[in-house]
């Protein structure tokens, strides 16, 4: 007999906004706390003490207007978010400072969550889209200088890009960038070449959110319908589909692989967090518990493998943290 | 008494007119218990016994032998039992042959099924007798078949007249079938069709197990007839009496039937188990298709059935929800909308008002689209729903659609019920809703005392005298439910007359005194509740005269469904309306009503309208005393 799914190890309440962004911070040793950081509907970053289960600081820097993404740079002290007032920003949080070092005006009014690739220590590489409707544009940070426009090619017809993913191979290798379009196809970019290097339609619909694994070179993209599409990257750099998988309800808001890319995590629509294993795609579980659409998850780095967590926010104001399949 | 064994030549014909004597004197059972046994140890195996016992009661006089066949009869453990004792008395003695055949199967119907089993495998025993079996199953069948015994014979006599045909039908073999055959197909036509033309459930029941056993022993190969009805005790008794064991085993057929019973009971307990086992078994396959050896191996899913789709596309507006119902294709949201009208429509009055009539035509002339679990039921709630949200206008149009053309008798009867249902909740206070309004006020802010000495003083007066004073009752600790105003007062007569209107003004399809006798049935009753849910009301007066014309009206009907139904309005009429209202308005109808009832305390043949009578006539007997003893 299958056990019934666990329940949320806690439930981290407090945010009074819907959570669109969560991000942990976990991989540093002693004395340092384990920190999850998460975005909200008003425009507040907080830091939640994962020890605690408390509010550390709260960040407000977007002006009252919606965070959507929230990543760090390379430790918990710096820390990275965007906001719907079409800025990104580089904040500073070491010693309990709470300022905005710097930021990045975007001027694109889109959903689209910026994607960050470490390239070397100190250099990173962040893709957002751009002012132009299709456009999506790379830059190094922290000098902000422009490294290049990926423009599709005319009649493309692919509108705007929803959801991006910057990756490399190993460390020192090309990055890359796959991109998922509004009319559901996703697109693989050569960065230091600019163009395409192929494209490939996924859903009908647009592509809400993707992850990639580059040790398998097979990603996993959700849409607003009830497909997941998992696709792969063969050798000559060409996107074909593997397989899709058939879910019960339509709208999928994110899809994160965990870490050690045994399982991976999606947030639906309809109110559900399910794990799938990530060799086969076989439904692991199915965890009920927010009472609003989810709107994101995200695995957590602990070094030690017993203390992973998964995080989902959701737009009933909470943020759900579960322990699961950490024996492996 | 004592026999004397041996090669004596005796007379016994003088034991015989002692036994017979003994017996009609309504001794038999202490005789025969003493002498039957005796008769069984001795004929078991001794042919000279045997003959003994045959010549002992061939010699009982006439007069006396019913008596003694019948104590026979119930007495002896099992069918081969009676053939030993009484042999071929029946083919032999006239009057015997009369009792056997005619007496104790159609003309009484008390005795057991033991009774029955041992008399008609008695008759199948040998050879000549058979010719009596036959001839007897094609009387019973006779009388079976015939709508007139239907109609007035009591639901016990049909069942043991049920009873005995299956039982005849048990010992029949193929031969004997074959040369009846066509009396049985007959006979079970013409049967089934007034067995389901009644409106008791249990002669429905029944005329559909006899049809069905006739049909299986007539048509060994290819299709029998087979009917949907509820297994109950009653059903699996009766199909357990086709089963017959060989007539030559020892042991008495009482057992068998037992066995056979329990047997039945014990099939269906192994039919439920094996159908839980096979909703298990599916679950299971899933999980263990994926046994593939990987590393995802050690990933054990979890339970993942309650993962289920999402319906999240009710309408939220009635008018949406009317025109859902009328013209979408969307079947998801026909369903749901069917499932969240009722809620609906309690939670907007205000606009469930403007379109009630025409609310009430959809959910009248509703078909079940798709497969919903429970539709009629969450049709009957919407359908209550609106007619308590506005009963004036929807109350009009369903009694005039309930004598219109061109309706099913399922809808019919379906405005009935939910008349009824609205009415009782117009008529019953709303004390549920209210006392949780006022439970939640009563934790008002206690202002802490404050330490003002004049509120003081007047506290502890209070608790000095509290604690002085004895208390010899509690009083009523349980709050009162809130009275509110009757709602059912002024709509009474909106939902009563003009169901009454009507009734004998025949349609082309509907003809309330002809052939829809069920209906009429279901209208009396319905008149009957409604009357009674009127208690208290202003119009109750004139509606208790009314319906006591119209009872007086149908009182000869000659469905005993429709009988119980006038008979449980006399009631109503009795309990609602006052007592001075009925003597002072209806004093010539109350006194033809109790002759009338009289009448049918003696002679009605149905039981159940018999007992409602001599109820009715106790009512009016409490109210004569009742009115005696007011001072006038």
């Amino acid at each position: 007999m299958a056990l019934p799914p666990p329940d949320p190890q806690f439930v981290l309440r407090g945010t009074s906004a819907a959570v669109h962004a969560l991000h942990f911070s976990c991989a540093s040793q002693e004395p340092d706390v384990p920190i999850l950081y998460s975005g909200s509907e008003n425009g507040l970053i907080h830091a939640w003490n994962l020890q605690t289960h408390r509010v550390d600081a709260a960040l407000d820097g977007h002006g009252r207007k919606s965070v959507c993404c929230v990543e760090t740079m390379g430790g918990k002290d710096r820390l990275l978010s965007q906001g719907r007032d079409q800025r990104i920003c580089l904040w500073d949080l070491a010693e309990g400072r709470t300022a905005v070092a710097d930021s990045v005006f975007t001027e694109n009014v889109g959903f689209c969550r910026c994607s960050l690739l470490q390239v070397a220590q100190g250099r990173w590489l962040m893709a957002m889209a751009a002012k132009a409707l299709e456009e999506v544009q790379v830059l190094e940070l922290p000098s902000k200088t422009s490294v290049c426009t990926l423009k599709p090619e005319v009649g493309a017809k692919l509108g705007m890009p929803m959801c991006l993913k910057l990756w490399q191979l190993s460390c020192g290798s090309q990055p890359l960038l796959l991109a998922g379009y509004e009319d559901g196809s996703v697109v693989l970019w050569n960065l230091s070449m600019g163009k395409a290097l192929s494209q490939l339609v996924c859903h009908q619909e647009p592509v809400m959110s993707l992850d990639f694994d580059s040790e398998k070179a097979k990603g996993i993209s959700g849409s607003s319908e009830k497909v997941l599409s998992i696709w792969s990257l063969n050798e000559q750099q060409n996107l074909q589909v593997y397989k899709t998988h058939r879910l019960v309800n339509a709208g999928i808001s994110g899809i994160t692989i965990r870490p050690d890319k045994k399982i991976l995590a999606t947030a639906g629509w309809d109110h559900r967090i399910r794990i799938f294993g990530w060799k086969k795609m076989k439904p692991l579980a199915v965890l009920d518990y927010h009472t609003a659409t989810v709107h994101c998850v995200s695995f957590s780095d602990h070094s030690n493998p017993r203390d992973r967590l998964l995080a989902a926010g959701s737009k009933d104001h909470r943020i759900s943290l579960w322990s699961i399949y950490t024996q492996t | 008494v004592c026999f004397i064994p041996g090669g004596l030549d005796c007379s016994i014909s003088f034991v015989s007119h002692i036994l017979g004597k003994v017996c009609v004197h309504g001794r038999q059972r202490e005789i025969l218990s003493v002498l039957v046994p005796r008769l069984t140890e001795l004929t078991k195996s001794d042919c000279i016994w045997q003959r003994i016992c045959w010549r002992l009661v061939e010699c009982v006089p006439d007069r006396w032998m019913e008596a003694v066949v019948l104590g026979f009869v119930q007495r002896a453990p099992g069918a081969g039992v009676l053939s030993r004792l009484l042999g071929n008395l029946v083919v032999k003695n006239k009057k015997a042959q009369f009792v056997v055949t005619q007496k104790v199967l159609l003309l009484q119907y008390g005795h057991t099924t033991a009774v029955l089993q041992n008399l008609l495998g008695y008759l199948s025993l040998d050879s000549l007798r058979r010719a009596l079996l036959i001839k007897v199953l094609k009387e019973l069948l006779e009388t079976w078949a015939s709508s007139s015994a239907v109609k007035h014979s009591p639901p016990e006599q049909q069942q043991y007249i049920g009873k005995a045909i299956l039982i005849c039908l048990s010992h029949l073999k193929e031969p004997e079938i074959e040369s009846c055959r066509q009396e049985l197909l007959t006979s079970m036509m013409e049967g089934v069709k007034c067995h389901l033309d009644s409106n008791l459930p249990q002669i429905r029941h029944l005329g559909m197990i006899v049809a069905e056993s006739i049909s299986s022993k007539i048509n060994t190969d290819g299709p029998v007839l087979k009917f949907q009805y509820e297994e109950d005790d009653e059903a699996r008794e009766l199909k357990s009496l086709l089963v017959q064991t060989p007539p030559f085993c020892v042991v008495p057929s009482l057992p068998d039937d037992d066995r056979n019973g329990k047997a039945d009971a014990a099939l269906p307990l192994v039919l439920e188990s094996n159908k839980k086992s096979h909703t298990a078994a599916p679950v299971m396959p899933d999980e263990e298709s994926d046994a593939e050896l990987d590393s995802d191996d050690d990933l054990i899913p979890y339970d993942m059935s309650e993962d289920k789709e999402l319906n999240t596309k009710a309408p939220v507006y009635i008018r949406d929800c009317i025109e859902v119902l009328t013209g979408s294709e969307d079947v998801d949201k026909w369903e749901a909308t069917v499932k969240a009208l009722e809620s609906l429509v309690r939670k907007n009055p205000a606009a469930t008002r403007e379109v009630s009539v025409e609310l009430a035509k959809i959910l009248l002339h509703l078909e079940e689209k798709t497969c919903i679990e429970g539709f009629v039921e969450l049709r009957q709630r919407a359908q209550v729903a609106v007619l308590t949200t506005d009963p004036v206008p929807v109350v009009k149009y369903l009694t005039s659609q309930f004598y219109s053309l061109n309706y099913s008798l399922r809808q019919r009867m379906d405005i009935l019920d939910v008349l009824v249902l609205a009415a009782q909740e117009l008529s019953s206070p709303k004390s549920h809703g209210r006392m949780k309004h006022s439970g939640a006020q009563k934790p008002c802010i206690q202002l802490l005392p404050g330490s003002d000495s004049s509120k003081d003083w007047r506290r502890i007066v209070d608790e000095r005298i509290k604690s002085k004073t004895r208390r010899f009752a509690s009083g009523q600790s349980q709050v009162e439910p809130a009275p509110s105003p009757n709602e059912f007062n002024s709509v009474a007569g909106h939902f009563f007359f003009p169901l009454i209107q009507h009734f004998d003004r025949p349609l082309t399809t509907f003809d309330l005194l002809g052939e829809d006798h069920f209906v009429l049935g279901r209208l009396v009753h319905t008149l009957a509740i409604l009357l009674h849910l009127a208690v208290n009301t202003v119009a109750v007066t004139a509606m208790g005269k009314a319906l006591l014309e119209f009872v007086w009206a149908l009182r000869f009907h000659t469905d005993s469904y429709v009988r119980q139904g006038l008979l449980s309005c006399i009631s109503s009429v009795l309990l609602s309306v006052s007592a001075e209202r009925l003597l002072e308005d209806m004093t010539e109808e109350l006194l033809e009503t109790q002759s009338w009832l009289g009448d049918v305390v003696e002679k009605d043949p149905d039981g159940e309208c018999r007992r409602l009578a001599l109820q009715n006539l106790l009512l009016m007997e409490n109210l004569k005393k009742k009115l005696k003893t007011i001072p006038s």
